[in-house]
């Protein structure tokens, strides 16, 4: 009896892989009669007081892309992500690098909550984890990792990693009233200026209005530490 | 049917040796990375995969409350012993003193293959160094693990030294290096997220007879990490 039924399941697992593969025809290459996907959970839970993220972009891929790079310009797509939240220009530039699948996730994740998306891809030798969000309470901080190996991740496994902070470098930390799209402020989010280094480093943190920075709009709620989230991976096919 | 059950039996006897085959001696060494932080007595815990003395993202239990707010592993002790946890409390003999370290020898973790390590930082209201079960690695040999400093969402961190360690008493119990002010107003009465999550770090300030904090933005903030760990698998 037990057998049997962890046949009907693998069976259904191999029917929902199908119809995944089939309604993914922009990224499958694939004939629906070889559905060799890979399946995995990814849950982002957020760990700061007072950040909420912007919705997680997720990505999967090979070797030849990569999100982001320290000392490197951001595109186009992660300065709306780091500077307003918005994620599609930066999901848009992953499809366009011919990733093997792209999502996001379906909201905000406040503080103390979790984000899961779900992603089945061709099955791949080299793939690849790309997250990113936005801390919603700066100026164009967003936490994520990029070029995370998934190609050890047998059926069944999980990786957990904890994750920094960036700054991407498109806007200046001025923490003024106007600059900061969350609720700290309710202020503007991208804007096409550059107004900053304008390369991709590790964030330096918050200075807010408790530290002797009175013009800012953040408060002593608003600080943070590294790491900001914790990411789990799981290969469920 | 017959067949599945011989099957099944012949597999416990299996199952049992390697259990015991996985059974440990360990050395944990805990240094405190910090330049004004002191951890209050630690809890070194050796435990099975589904014990947690704590989680990021969840709320935390009365007994984790009782150590984050006012350093007391009493709590946490009772119930992992429950759980057949293999623990060492208060290795330092007392506080853990900024860049100091405390050794734990020869802790034999039978067939606990997870260890979890915590302790309050003071002056902090409910903040905390911890370790969440860690799986202990069978293979011997020198493993080395940083820790962060969390916040356990507990209580305000209001920076007020007054004593306040009992669970539910707004305040810092004690500052052990002295080097504080008295006299703050209080950096603030709310936590926005009161699930354990990554300390945001005190704020303090440079006023000793005043401001808003009791303790110093000179000397009680840190980064992470704030522990190094090294565990030696026998």
């Amino acid at each position: 009896m037990k057998l049997k039924s962890i046949v009907n399941i693998g069976a259904v697992a191999l029917v929902a892989g199908l119809i995944v593969g089939c309604s993914d025809s922009s990224n499958s290459s694939n004939s629906p009669d070889t559905p060799e996907m890979n399946d995995y959970e990814v849950t982002l839970t957020n760990l700061s007081n007072n950040q909420p993220l912007s919705p997680i972009a997720v990505v999967v891929h090979e070797a030849s892309y990569i999100g982001w790079a320290i000392g490197a310009t951001s595109t186009a797509g992660l300065e709306q992500l780091a500077e307003g939240g918005d994620n599609s220009s930066f999901l848009e530039e992953a499809r366009t690098a011919n990733v093997l699948g792209s999502e996001s996730g379906e909201g905000v994740v406040l503080p103390g909550s979790s984000s899961l998306v779900d992603l089945t891809v061709n099955r791949g030798s080299d793939l690849q984890l790309t997250v990113a969000a936005m801390l919603v309470n700066t100026n164009d901080a967003f936490t994520g990792s990029t070029g995370i190996d998934l190609s050890s991740l047998s059926i069944g496994d999980e990786l957990k990693v904890r994750l920094p902070i960036y700054d991407a470098g498109t806007e200046g930390n001025n923490e003024l009233v106007g600059t900061i799209p969350g609720p700290a402020d309710g202020g503007e989010g991208f804007n096409s200026e550059r107004d900053d280094v304008n390369v991709v480093s590790r964030h330096s943190g918050v200075v807010s209005n408790v530290d002797g920075y009175a013009d800012s709009v953040l408060e002593q709620s608003h600080r943070f530490d590294s790491p900001i989230a914790q990411l789990v991976v799981r290969r469920v096919n | 049917m017959k067949t599945k059950s011989i099957l099944t039996l012949s597999a416990l006897p299996f199952l049992f040796a390697s259990h015991f085959a996985t059974a440990q001696t360990v050395d944990v060494e805990v240094t405190n990375l910090t330049q004004g932080i002191f951890f209050t007595p630690l809890l070194v815990s050796a435990h099975d995969s589904s014990t947690h003395l704590f989680e990021a993202g969840r709320s935390a239990t009365a007994e984790l409350q009782a150590m984050a707010e006012g350093g007391d592993i009493s709590g946490l002790v009772t119930a992992t012993t429950a759980l057949g946890a293999v623990n060492s409390e208060n290795p330092a003999g007392g506080l853990l003193a900024p860049s100091s370290s405390a050794q734990v020898s020869d802790l034999d973790t039978g067939s606990n293959m997870h260890l979890s390590i915590v302790a309050m930082l003071l002056p902090t209201n409910d903040g905390f160094v911890g370790l969440d079960g860690w799986e202990i690695p069978e293979e011997a040999g020198t493993y080395t693990i940083f820790l962060n400093g969390y916040d356990a969402g507990t209580e305000a961190n209001d920076e007020v030294v007054n004593g306040g360690g009992a669970s539910g008493a707004l305040g810092i119990p004690a500052n052990p290096g002295g080097n504080g002010g008295t006299g703050a107003s209080g950096v603030t009465t709310t936590e926005t997220n009161q699930t354990i999550h990554i300390h945001r770090g005190n704020v303090g300030d440079t006023d000793a007879a005043g401001g808003v904090s009791d303790v110093d933005s000179r000397i009680h903030r840190w980064l992470n990490p704030v522990a190094k760990v090294v565990v030696t698998v026998k």
